[in-house]
């Protein structure tokens, strides 16, 4: 009888996929670490003895947002596509995914640039430009991860790899791709909306 | 013909080279666990000497056996090793072995990511000690970080902290982290994904669920303390003036920053020891564990309630009144779930068949010298009681009364009770006995007196003190209470060395108890159980032994 109870069991027994409690634990430890930056952001507004100051120097990236946040819903597509396997369309979302996160990334190198160059704005010219760089600089360098990773797959699938037999790691990706837009969302909010 | 038709029948005994590729190569959840116990315990030894030379410095009055300058260095160099190279890898170190085994399960859910948190570890724990070679950098004016194990700002910036010690402090103390923070995503995904059929989370064992909110706590305490330390460094290495109180940067910002962390991480610290106690208590009471759900939550509480009392090791820096209110009062509260923890362990004893055995004495005098600092620490929770002890020896003999008193014992109990598994011989119970006495006596020599101590107004972090002011009995105590306490670990080394060759085979369940790790043989097999078991009840070895009257007919 044990037996027979045992087997019904074993028949019944579901637990969560790992991939995703590891995935979504990640992310909640990247969260932690990204809101102690916000929170120094905040907490150091209006705290510099020394100028520039946010409102002088500080030019909201319009342009740049639109592009992250939008391959956020390409990156979808691209998942989409390799749903229902059609491959093709799967490398084109999933390079205008990789186009436009690095639209982003050099549109910020090109603020930095002029911040830098122009304003002479550095780490080390007062407190906003240390919490600016740092926590900006800690966004970018996650976009920079995520991009290698998209990368990685493109040209895996380029060069003839079945990538939809790994739909749960691409799905993976996906999400921490979405988390750092998401992170952008409240890193756009404080530095270029409240903090001007 | 008989060369190739003869299979090799006897294995050819591995070589040492082998042996070591093997440790060094393996994704064991077991070699691992035992890897990080085994660094853990070569560090506890390190800091404990530490600690030792600092009682030897303090013994007398107007002592100069050690220089300011090194006096600075042992003590910060032992509590960021007590804390990030001893406490945390034991904690990994436990929960790797144990959880995969608890659970039915082969391995951990991550076993390459486990490897790697493992290498990260030691290399960090490494890096720091290097400290003492490299921490002079290019300007040669420097050794081991000297800034106390909590580096408060600004003597962590570049005026004040010359060479590199601090930055050997801030990589070092990442690297260690980020191995404890993968341990804590691999224990996360392994409880909710990798349980065998049959074990619900209300029959799993409350050591995993300990575990469990030990692991998430980890996850969203440890990221802040990384991230402060990336600003430090930013400070140091490229300019910044996040700390910069020239520049209108905050010292104060990174006392919240670091107790963000610090105060979750001695709850993480402290978790493993509830959750081997909870563990040990019943199987040596013969009972099972008294109001499990009760326990479950109070864990869940304490883990909830920690996240928000950080500012209490803040009260003497001038905070408004409101957030001493707050801090104070969110402080006394965890004592609320944490006494719930206390009564159900009483509970599970009452009644019971009680067992003296090693495990059981650590596990008792846990339940003491927790309580007293659990007591303390109300006390120091009432901020005008705060400021007067504020940087005392009281707040000194507070917390190691939890951590050695707590975590040290709690572990003690872990080790005499988990070794038989795991090296399949019995430790010596006689010597065991010895080293508990001993132990127990060194201990409260030590630390007890710090508490008055602390009343007669000796600040911690003195290198030495004038004559006269009544400090010189307790302080001589203490130092005789470490020798006590140092040949108490002699005691308890000499065990693990002759109980691995000399002792007594334990057999799969020596002691008699109810949890899965004691199905499986002792030690156990690389794959750990050859049929996955099924599970219906909490204590899924009671219900093997005891066919006609099983848990499960009652949960």
């Amino acid at each position: 009888m044990a037996g027979t109870a045992d087997a019904l069991i074993v028949q019944d027994w579901r637990t969560p996929d790992r991939g995703i409690a590891g995935v979504l634990s990640f992310i909640v430890a990247e969260a932690a670490l990204f809101s102690i930056f916000v929170v120094g952001y905040l907490f150091y507004l209006g705290k510099s003895l020394n100028g520039p100051y946010p409102d002088q120097v500080l030019k909201t990236p319009v342009l740049a947002t639109i592009c992250l946040l939008s391959s956020s819903g390409t990156i979808l597509f691209a998942e989409r596509a390799l749903h229902r396997a059609s491959i093709g369309v799967f490398r084109l979302w999933w390079a205008v995914t990789i186009a436009l996160g690095a639209f982003f990334l050099i549109e910020t190198g090109r603020e930095w640039y002029e911040l830098i160059y122009h304003d002479h704005l550095t780490v080390a010219t007062n407190v906003f430009g240390s919490t600016f760089y740092g926590l900006v600089g800690l966004h970018a360098s996650h976009v920079t991860v995520g991009l290698f990773f998209l990368l990685i797959v493109l040209i895996a699938s380029l060069r003839g790899f079945p990538v939809d037999t790994q739909r749960r790691r691409i799905t993976f990706l996906s999400w921490y791709w979405h988390f750092v837009d998401t992170v952008w969302v409240v890193v756009f909010l404080v530095v270029y909306v409240i903090g001007k | 013909m008989s060369a190739i038709g003869t299979p090799v029948q006897k294995a050819r005994p591995f070589s040492l080279s082998d042996q070591l590729y093997l440790w060094a190569a393996t994704t064991d959840h077991k070699r691992l666990g035992l890897m990080y116990v085994t660094c853990s315990l070569i560090f506890f030894l390190l800091a404990g000497a530490q600690a030792f030379m600092m009682r030897l410095q303090l013994a007398v009055p107007n002592n100069h056996l050690i220089s300011p300058g090194l006096y600075n260095r042992l003590f910060t160099m032992h509590g960021t090793t007590m804390v990030f190279l001893v406490g945390m890898p034991m904690l990994a170190g436990f929960a790797n072995y144990l959880i995969p085994l608890m659970l039915g399960a082969r391995d951990m859910a991550f076993p390459r990511l486990n490897a790697f948190g493992f290498w990260a570890f030691l290399f960090g724990g490494l890096l720091l000690y290097y400290s003492y070679i490299g921490g002079g950098g290019l300007s040669g004016a420097g050794s081991a970080p000297d800034v106390g194990w909590f580096a408060y700002s600004p003597l962590t910036e570049k005026t004040f902290s010359r060479g590199s010690g601090t930055d050997y402090w801030i990589v070092g103390i990442m690297l260690a982290g980020l191995g404890s923070l993968t341990s804590a995503i691999n224990i996360i995904a392994t409880t909710i994904s990798l349980r065998c059929p049959g074990m619900t989370l209300s029959h799993m064992p409350l050591f995993v669920w300990l575990m469990l909110v030990d692991s998430w706590l980890i996850l969203i305490a440890l990221p802040p303390l990384n991230a402060a330390q990336i600003m430090l460094l930013i400070d140091r290495q490229l300019g910044g003036r996040f700390f910069d109180t020239q520049a209108g940067g905050s010292a104060l910002l990174w006392q919240h920053f670091f107790w963000i962390f610090g105060h979750p991480e001695v709850y993480i610290l402290i978790f493993p020891a509830f959750a081997t106690v909870s563990e040990v208590v019943p199987v040596f009471s013969r009972k099972p564990i008294f109001g499990r759900q009760a326990m479950v939550v109070a864990a869940i509480a304490i883990g909830f309630i920690s996240t928000s009392v950080w500012a209490h090791h803040m009260f003497a820096v001038g905070m408004t009144s409101y957030s001493n209110a707050f801090f104070a009062a969110a402080s006394m509260l965890i004592a609320v779930p944490t006494g719930i923890k206390i009564f159900n362990w009483l509970a599970t004893m009452y009644g019971g068949k009680l067992r003296f055995d090693p495990p059981m004495l650590f596990c008792c005098a846990f339940l003491f010298q927790f309580l007293v600092a659990g007591l303390t620490g109300i006390m120091l929770a009432v901020a005008p009681f705060d400021w007067q002890l504020h940087d005392s020896y009281f707040v000194i003999g507070h917390f190691h009364f939890t951590l050695v008193g707590g975590f040290v014992f709690g572990m003690f109990a872990g080790i005499y009770y988990w070794f038989p598994k795991v090296t399949g011989k019995m430790l010596d119970n006689r010597l065991g006995k010895i080293h508990f006495w001993v132990f127990c006596l060194g201990f409260n020599l030590t630390f007890l007196p710090m508490h008055f101590l602390g009343f007669l107004g000796m600040p911690r972090r003195v290198y030495t003190y004038a004559g006269g002011r009544g400090w010189e009995l307790p302080n001589m105590l203490e130092t005789i209470g470490a020798a006590i306490q140092a040949v108490a670990i002699l005691c308890f080394a000499w065990n693990v060395i002759r109980s691995i060759k000399h002792g007594k085979a334990a057999g799969d369940d020596p002691w008699d108890a109810w949890t899965l790790e004691w199905a499986c043989p002792s030690p156990p097999p690389e794959y750990n159980f050859e049929v996955i078991p099924v599970v219906r009840s909490s204590r899924p070895l009671w219900d093997l032994k005891h066919p006609q009257d099983p848990d499960w007919q009652y949960e």
